[in-house]
C-alpha cells in the first residue's frame, strides 16, 4: 500500500489549474447539485403534504429528516475519497457482519427481518448501508487493478457483490437486494467491462431467470403475476397496480390539483405518501406535474455524472457514476412501478416517498459525489 | 508481502474509458427518462379518459335505493301479503383477519351447514368492490341474533343486518291465487330492468305476485355517494327516493277462500267463486295448497322434491291448469245452443226408454238411470240431468254447432284478465280432432260429447266464468283478481274483450234456469238433498267426470289405485237466480258423483255470501257430513 500513500494527498490547497478556491468549494459542495436537490426535496414535500392526506405531522417529519439527511451529506462531503477509500473495507466487513447478525436473528424471530435494533436506541437497517458499502468495495477492489478488468478481477468482484446480496435477498427483500447488485455492476460497467462480458452476462441472466423463479417466496412470484396480469386479481394483488395507474390517468395533462386528487385522498391508492406518491403526483400535477419532477432527476443525474467525470482519480470516478446511476435506477424503477411498466417493489420515489432512512443514504451518496468533486490534490496521480 | 503490480495500470485510458461510459449512461438514462415520460404520456393523455371513468368509479358510488314491496289485502282489506322485517348476517371480508377461524366460529354459534359457507364463498368472491358486504345467511331467528350479540367482540366484520322479507299469514289457502316471491335468479336477471332491480332481490314468481310484479315493485330510488376505498360513505352527492310498490286490493274475499278451502277438507279438488255482475273473482282455491312462505326464505331441496313428489300435486293449480271433463254440466249450455240453434222447443217432449240409438247403428247410448225418465222436455231433462235428451241435442245440433257455442261463454281459451298460467282447455271440433289426431271425426263421438265426456277439457275458473256469463244472461264480464291497484280500480265489467252471449229469444234464459233451479230444489232433482232449508233461489248442475286413465309416473297401492280411479264431482251453480251474486264451479277429484259431493259445498259457499252471519244455519255443512247417496250424474 505504500504507492498509495504517495499517491494521495488530501486537502489540497487549490485546483489543479491553481486557481483560487471558491467558497463552495472550501464547503465542499457543488452548488449546482445541491440547488437541484434542494429543488426536488421542496418539491417533494409539498406532493408529500398532500399524499399524507394534509398531515403536517407527517410533512415536518420529512423536513427534519431532510434536514439530517442534508447534515449527513455534508459531513461526508468532508472527506476526502482517500479517507472513504480507507474506510471502505471496514465499512463493507461491518455491512456483511451486520447482515449476519439480522439473519441470525431473523432465525430466531419469526418472518421478515430487515432491521437490526438496539431498543430505544437506535434502529438501524443494514441493507441500506450496503446500497453504498457494495459499490463502494467493488471501486476500490477495481482501482487498484488494471481496467478494463480482466476475468479474474470479475469474479473477485462477484463475490464482493454475491454475498451481501445473497444475504439481503434472504431476508427476504428481493427489491433492496437487486439494487445493491445493479450498484455494484454499475461500478463494473464504468470500469469498462468488455461489451463481450457484458452479452454472455446478459445471456446467462436470462438464462437463469427461472432459477429465479423457483427460489422466489411465494409472495414475490404472485406480484410478478400480478404485474403481468393485474385484472387476476383486482381486489388483491392486482388492486395496487389498477388503482395506481388509475391515479395516474386520471390525472391528465394538469392533474386535478393539489390535495384534490380522488384516488389519493379516498385512500384507493395504496401506500400513498411512500411507495406510490409518484401515483399522488400524476393524479394531482397531471402530466406536467410529473414531467417537471422526471426533468429534476434528469438533470441531477446530468449534474452527478459530470462531478464524477470531474474526479481526480478512478475510485472517485467510479463511485460517483454508480451513486448518481443509482439514483436514477431508483426513479426509473418506482415510477416505473406506480405507471405499471415494472412489477412492484418496494423501491421509493427518490427524496420525495416518506422515509428517514432512503434519504439520509441517498444523500449520503451525494456527499461523497461532491467530496469527490471537490477535494483535488496538488498532484496528478 | 510480496505485491504483484499490474504490469500496467493506464490512467488517461481509464477516464478515456469512464468519459465514454458514463456518455453513453447518460444516454441511456436519456433514453429510459423519454421512456417514462411516453408511458405517462400514454396514461394521462391517450388513456386519460378511460381512467377518468375508473377513477369516478371508484369514488362515486351508485347506491340503489330499492323500494317496499306493495301490500296485498283482500277485498275486504284483510292483509294477505305484507312485508316482515328480517335479519341477515353478512361479512366484511376485509375487515375479519382469519376468514377461515370466523366462519369455523359462526358454524358453532349458528349451526351452519357447508352449503351454506360454500354459498358464502361464492358470493365473497363475486363481489365488485372490496369492503362490500356479502351474505352468509338470511333470516336469523332472535336466539341466532343473541348468541351473536354476545360473541360480536371476537366476530369483527360480521355484521346483522335488517331487511324486509315477504310474509303470507294464510299461506295455504292463499298460495296458488297470490303465488310466491322468491331470490331473483340468473335467468330472470338477464331479462330484468338492471336498474330498477339493482336493490332488489326477491320478485314474484307465480301467481299474483307474478302477475303484479311491476305494480307491486314500484320504482327504485338511488343515491350517489362519495366513498373512500374501505366503502365508507363520505357524503351523499344526488339522492333520488324510490317509488314504493303499489298495495294491491284482491276480490278475493278471504272468508270464503277458507272456507272453500276448508270445505275440501284435504280432499284434492278446486272451487272457483265468480260476482256476475263484476267479474270478481270471489274465491280461487286448489286443493292441497302449500307453505308459500317456504319459497320466500328459499325452501329446502328435501322439502322441495316432496312438494314434487307428493301424489296429491300441492304445487299444482288445479283452478286454472287443472282440466277435467266437463260432464254433465255442459247441459244448460247445450240446452241453450239447441234453442238457439232453433232445434227444440223448450216445450218439446222426447220420450227416453233409457238409452239413445243412432239411425242406422246398433249400439246403444245409455241414461244414466237404466230404465229412462220416460218423457222428458227440457226443464226436466236439465233437473234429472237425462242423457237421452242431450244425445238427442247434440245428435240435432252436430258437434261444430255445439262447439261454436260452447266457444261464447269462454271454454277453449283463456279469457281471465290476470290469472297466471291459466290454460284453455279443449273444445272438440272435427276441426280440432283433424289438426290433432289427423282422424275424422265420428257421430258417436257427438253423442259423448253432448253428455261432457270425450275430448272435453275444462278448468275449473272456465267452468265458473262459463256460469257467470249464464248467470249474466249472456253478459260477458272477465274473470279477474285484482280489484284495485294501488288507488286505480280494475274496472269491471271489460266489455269489448269478448261478445256478450245473445238469444233470439230472451225467456230461453228462464227456461233453462228453471231446470237448473229443479236441480236443486225439484222433486226429482239430482242435488235436491241440497235444497234442504234453502232461504234464496238458486240454480244448479252436477257433473260426474269420467277418470279414463291415470297419468303417467304415478305411484300406488291398491287401495289408492281404486280411490283414484273414481269420478270426479262437478257442481256448478249461481244464487239467487234472479239477481246473481255469485256463480260457483267445484271438482272434487276422485269423489264420485257430482251431485252428492260437490253440490254441498256450492251450497254452503252460497250459504256463506248471501246469507247474513244470523240467517246462515250452516246446514249445507251438515248436509257435506251426512254423506247422502244420491243417484244422477
Amino acid at each position: 500500500m505504500k504507492g498509495l500513500e504517495w499517491r494521495r494527498f488530501s486537502r489540497a490547497p487549490a485546483d489543479g489549474m491553481g486557481r483560487k478556491r471558491s467558497l463552495w468549494s472550501r464547503l465542499h459542495l457543488d452548488p449546482w447539485l445541491l440547488l437541484l436537490l434542494l429543488s426536488l426535496m421542496g418539491a417533494g414535500l409539498v406532493v408529500l403534504y398532500s399524499a399524507s392526506g394534509m398531515s403536517l405531522a407527517v410533512t415536518l417529519g420529512q423536513a427534519s429528516r431532510f434536514g439530517v439527511a442534508l447534515l449527513a451529506m455534508f459531513v461526508i462531503a468532508q472527506f476526502a475519497p482517500d479517507t472513504l477509500y480507507r474506510w471502505t473495507p471496514l465499512a463493507y466487513c461491518l455491512g456483511v457482519a451486520m447482515l449476519l447478525a439480522v439473519e441470525i436473528m431473523g432465525d430466531m424471530g419469526m418472518g421478515a427481518q430487515r432491521w437490526l435494533e438496539i431498543p430505544g436506541v437506535v434502529r438501524f437497517q443494514p441493507s441500506e448501508l450496503m446500497k453504498l458499502a457494495v459499490p463502494m468495495m467493488v471501486a476500490a477492489y477495481l482501482y487498484k487493478r488494471s481496467l478494463p478488468p480482466s476475468m479474474r478481477d470479475l469474479l473477485v468482484c462477484a463475490l464482493i457483490i454475491g454475498v451481501p446480496v445473497m444475504m439481503i435477498m434472504r431476508q427476504p427483500d428481493l427489491g433492496t437486494s437487486l439494487l445493491v447488485a445493479c450498484a455494484a455492476v454499475f461500478v463494473i460497467f464504468l470500469a469498462g467491462l468488455s461489451w463481450r462480458v457484458i452479452g454472455l452476462l446478459a445471456v446467462l441472466l436470462a438464462s437463469a431467470l427461472p432459477l429465479l423463479w423457483f427460489n422466489m417466496h411465494e409472495y414475490q412470484r404472485q406480484r410478478v403475476l400480478t404485474f403481468l396480469n393485474p385484472e387476476s386479481d383486482p381486489l388483491g394483488a392486482g388492486w395496487n397496480i389498477i388503482q395506481s395507474k388509475t391515479a395516474i390517468g386520471s390525472g391528465g395533462v394538469f392533474g386535478k390539483g393539489w390535495g384534490l386528487g380522488t384516488q389519493s385522498q379516498l385512500e384507493f391508492l395504496p401506500e400513498r405518501h411512500t411507495d406510490f406518491i409518484g401515483a399522488v403526483l400524476g393524479e394531482e400535477w397531471g402530466l406536467i406535474g410529473m414531467l417537471v419532477f422526471l426533468a429534476l432527476y434528469v438533470l441531477i443525474v446530468g449534474r452527478g455524472l459530470f462531478l464524477a467525470n470531474t474526479a481526480q482519480d478512478t475510485y472517485g470516478r467510479l463511485v460517483g457514476g454508480s451513486i448518481v446511476l443509482t439514483f436514477f435506477l431508483y426513479v426509473f424503477v418506482n415510477i416505473g412501478m406506480v405507471s405499471g411498466i415494472l412489477p412492484i417493489v418496494g423501491v421509493p420515489l427518490p427524496l420525495v416517498s416518506f422515509g428517514g432512512t432512503s434519504s439520509v443514504t441517498l444523500l449520503v451518496g451525494f456527499g461523497i459525489l461532491m467530496s469527490v468533486h471537490t477535494h483535488r490534490r496538488l498532484l496528478p496521480r | 508481502m510480496r505485491k504483484r503490480r499490474d504490469p500496467i495500470k493506464d490512467t488517461a485510458r481509464e477516464v478515456r474509458v469512464f468519459r465514454a461510459r458514463s456518455l453513453l449512461a447518460a444516454l441511456l438514462v436519456l433514453l429510459m427518462a423519454g421512456g417514462l415520460g411516453a408511458r405517462l404520456f400514454y396514461l394521462q393523455v391517450v388513456e386519460h379518459d378511460v381512467f377518468t371513468t375508473r377513477s369516478e368509479k371508484n369514488r362515486v358510488r351508485v347506491e340503489p335505493l330499492p323500494p317496499t314491496r306493495g301490500l296485498i289485502y283482500d277485498r275486504q282489506g284483510k292483509l294477505v301479503a305484507e312485508n316482515r322485517p328480517t335479519y341477515n348476517l353478512t361479512i366484511v371480508r376485509e375487515r375479519v383477519q382469519d376468514i377461515d377461524a370466523t366462519l369455523d366460529r359462526l358454524v358453532d354459534i349458528l349451526g351452519l351447514d357447508e352449503t351454506q359457507v360454500d354459498a358464502f364463498r361464492k358470493r365473497s368472491r363475486q363481489r365488485q368492490r372490496p369492503y362490500q358486504p356479502a351474505l352468509l345467511m338470511s333470516d336469523l331467528n332472535e336466539r341466532q341474533i343473541a348468541r351473536l350479540a354476545v360473541n360480536r367482540y371476537r366476530l369483527p366484520g360480521v355484521e346483522v343486518e335488517a331487511q324486509w322479507l315477504r310474509h303470507y299469514p294464510t299461506p295455504k289457502i292463499m298460495s296458488h291465487v297470490l303465488g310466491y316471491v322468491g331470490r331473483i335468479n340468473e335467468e330472470e336477471l338477464a331479462s330484468l330492468d338492471s336498474g330498477n332491480y339493482a336493490g332488489t332481490h326477491f320478485i314474484g314468481k307465480t301467481g299474483i305476485e307474478k302477475q303484479y310484479e311491476k305494480a307491486l315493485h314500484g320504482q327504485a330510488g338511488l343515491r350517489k355517494v362519495e366513498t373512500n376505498a374501505r366503502g365508507r360513505v363520505l357524503r351523499e352527492l344526488e339522492r333520488t327516493p324510490p317509488e314504493p310498490g303499489k298495495d294491491l286490493t284482491l276480490t278475493i274475499d278471504t272468508r270464503l277462500q277458507k272456507m272453500a278451502y276448508d270445505l275440501l277438507d284435504g280432499r284434492r279438488g278446486s272451487i272457483v267463486a265468480i260476482q256476475p255482475q263484476t267479474g270478481d273473482i270471489l274465491a280461487m282455491v286448489s286443493a292441497p295448497g302449500f307453505d308459500s312462505n317456504e319459497f320466500v326464505t328459499g325452501i329446502s331441496y328435501k322439502d322441495y322434491q316432496s312438494l314434487q313428489e307428493n301424489l296429491d300435486l300441492p304445487l299444482f293449480n288445479r283452478a286454472v291448469r287443472g282440466q277435467y271433463p266437463i260432464g254433465s254440466t255442459i247441459k244448460p249450455f247445450e240446452a241453450l245452443a239447441a234453442l238457439q240453434n232453433g232445434v227444440v222447443t223448450p216445450q218439446e217432449v222426447i220420450y227416453d226408454p233409457g238409452y239413445y240409438k243412432l239411425p242406422n247403428d246398433s249400439r246403444h247410448y245409455r241414461n244414466w238411470l237404466r230404465w229412462g225418465h220416460g218423457r222428458v222436455d227440457l226443464e226436466r231433462a236439465l233437473a234429472v240431468s237425462n242423457n237421452t235428451y242431450f244425445y238427442t241435442m247434440a245428435h240435432r245440433l252436430g258437434i261444430d254447432a255445439l262447439s261454436s257455442f260452447m266457444y261464447k261463454f269462454g271454454f277453449g281459451e283463456v279469457t281471465s284478465l290476470d290469472v297466471q298460467g291459466a290454460s284453455s282447455g279443449t273444445v272438440p271440433s272435427r276441426e280440432w280432432k283433424r289438426e290433432k289426431y289427423g282422424q275424422v271425426w265420428y257421430p258417436g263421438e257427438t253423442l259423448s260429447a253432448g253428455i261432457g265426456q270425450g275430448y272435453w277439457m275444462v278448468t275449473p275458473l272456465q267452468l265458473a266464468t262459463a256460469e257467470a256469463t249464464l248467470a249474466n244472461r249472456g253478459d260477458w264480464v272477465r274473470p279477474h283478481l285484482a280489484k284495485r291497484v294501488g288507488e286505480t280500480s280494475v274496472e269491471p265489467p271489460f266489455k269489448n274483450t269478448k261478445p256478450d252471449v245473445k238469444l233470439d229469444k230472451d225467456v230461453w234464459w228462464d227456461d233453462v234456469f228453471n231446470g237448473m233451479e229443479k236441480v236443486v230444489s225439484g222433486r226429482e232433482g239430482t242435488a235436491r238433498h241440497i235444497g234442504k232449508g234453502l232461504k234464496y233461489d238458486m240454480a244448479g248442475k252436477s257433473g260426474t267426470a269420467q277418470v279414463f286413465s291415470l297419468g303417467q309416473n304415478q305411484k300406488y297401492d291398491a287401495d289408492e289405485l281404486k280411490e283414484r280411479l273414481r269420478d270426479h264431482a262437478l257442481f256448478t251453480a249461481f244464487a239467487p237466480v234472479d239477481d246473481p251474486q255469485i256463480a260457483i264451479a267445484v271438482i272434487v277429484e276422485n269423489a264420485g258423483g257430482g251431485s252428492s259431493h260437490a253440490a254441498g259445498l256450492a251450497r254452503a259457499l252460497a250459504d256463506e255470501w248471501l246469507l247474513s252471519d244470523d240467517e246462515n244455519t250452516h246446514q249445507a255443512e251438515e248436509l257435506i257430513k251426512e254423506d247422502v247417496e244420491v243417484e244422477g250424474t
